[in-house]
């Protein structure tokens, strides 16, 4: 997989924590290995809205990475929970269901931002890029971990 | 069936294996089918309920489905793997999920829900009482198949301001 120049928080520079949301394992894994490229690390997973609510709560994560339709709780209602809790969670919409209406009421939960599977690594980094704004900051290929 | 309903998973198929597996899949037959479903490999089933209702079967070859779970894990899998099922589902899941965004954008509501393994169990009740359109593509791993089967309910078109679809 193509490498990127690493994202890193701007506070310590340490890697980008990510917590992976989707009932697929299969798109975690994916997922997992997309963020990896870009320098982040895999804080948790989490397989459906109910575990990632806490999930958020324990590891803290600077980026989530959240499908829709998930079993006994969907993606929009957590997001929604997670972002009353935590107002500063950022939350991007990753769902192969890209239509208006959803986009719509995942950004009025709170989400930031939504992209469309089959996910395209360049999209998905531009994205995180965005989402951070000036809390994120990037190394070249090879500083990885480097203060 | 309409085809207005149909077309969208065609064009989604396409750029879903065109995208992930950097090749292009053309369409061998359409045929309609009546009878009871039988797989023809390793087969995912998405259902949906609103004002479309009904379900799709993507079926594809094992060579296919192996060829497929490489390409999306980026390394060699086993066939016996776990993996391999899995990819299967997720490669339903985005066909299926593009094309239910188009025909939303177009109008039509309703929600869908996570595909999953088709059993032989789910495979006799896939078949039952509704008439599917077959759709076999072709791709450069063997064929996949798409088993689609819906109804459209125009009374629940009209009704849409009542109706909690998503």
């Amino acid at each position: 997989m193509k490498q990127f120049e690493a994202l890193t928080r701007k506070k310590d520079h340490q890697p980008v924590r990510y917590l992976i949301v989707d009932d697929s394992v299969f798109a975690r894994k994916s997922l997992a290995k997309m963020v990896e490229s870009f320098g982040g690390q895999v804080a948790g997973e989490a397989g459906d809205g109910c575990t990632a609510i806490t999930e958020y709560t324990r590891t803290k994560p600077d980026i989530v990475l959240m499908d829709i339709t998930m079993p006994q709780m969907e993606g929009i209602e957590a997001v929604e929970r997670i972002v009353q809790e935590h107002p500063d969670a950022r939350v991007v919409m990753v769902s192969s269901v890209g239509y208006q209406d959803n986009i719509l009421a995942a950004l009025q939960k709170g989400a930031r931002h939504f992209v469309q599977k089959p996910v395209k690594p360049d999209a998905l980094y531009e994205i995180i890029r965005y989402v951070l704004n000036d809390d994120g900051v990037t190394a070249p290929v090879g500083a990885r971990g480097e203060n | 069936m309409r085809m207005d309903l149909i077309q969208p998973f065609i064009g989604a198929l396409d750029t879903v294996l065109s995208e992930m597996t950097k090749s292009t899949a053309t369409i061998a037959d359409l045929t309609m089918e009546e009878e009871g479903y039988r797989k023809k490999g390793l087969a995912a089933i998405v259902t949906f309920k609103g004002q479309v209702e009904g379900r799709i079967v993507l079926d594809m070859e094992p060579g296919v489905a192996v060829a497929i779970a490489g390409y999306l894990a980026g390394a060699e899998v086993d066939p016996a793997d776990a993996m391999v099922s899995e990819a299967v589902c997720e490669l339903a899941n985005m066909v299926i999920g593009n094309a239910v965004t188009q025909l939303n954008d177009r109008g039509f509501q309703f929600k869908v829900f996570p595909p999953q393994i088709l059993t032989q169990e789910q495979c006799e009740k896939a078949g039952q009482s509704s008439e599917a359109t077959v759709l076999r593509f072709q791709t450069p791993s063997g064929n996949v198949h798409l088993n689609i089967a819906m109804h459209y309910y125009a009374r629940r078109g009209r009704e849409r301001s009542t109706v909690s679809v998503r």
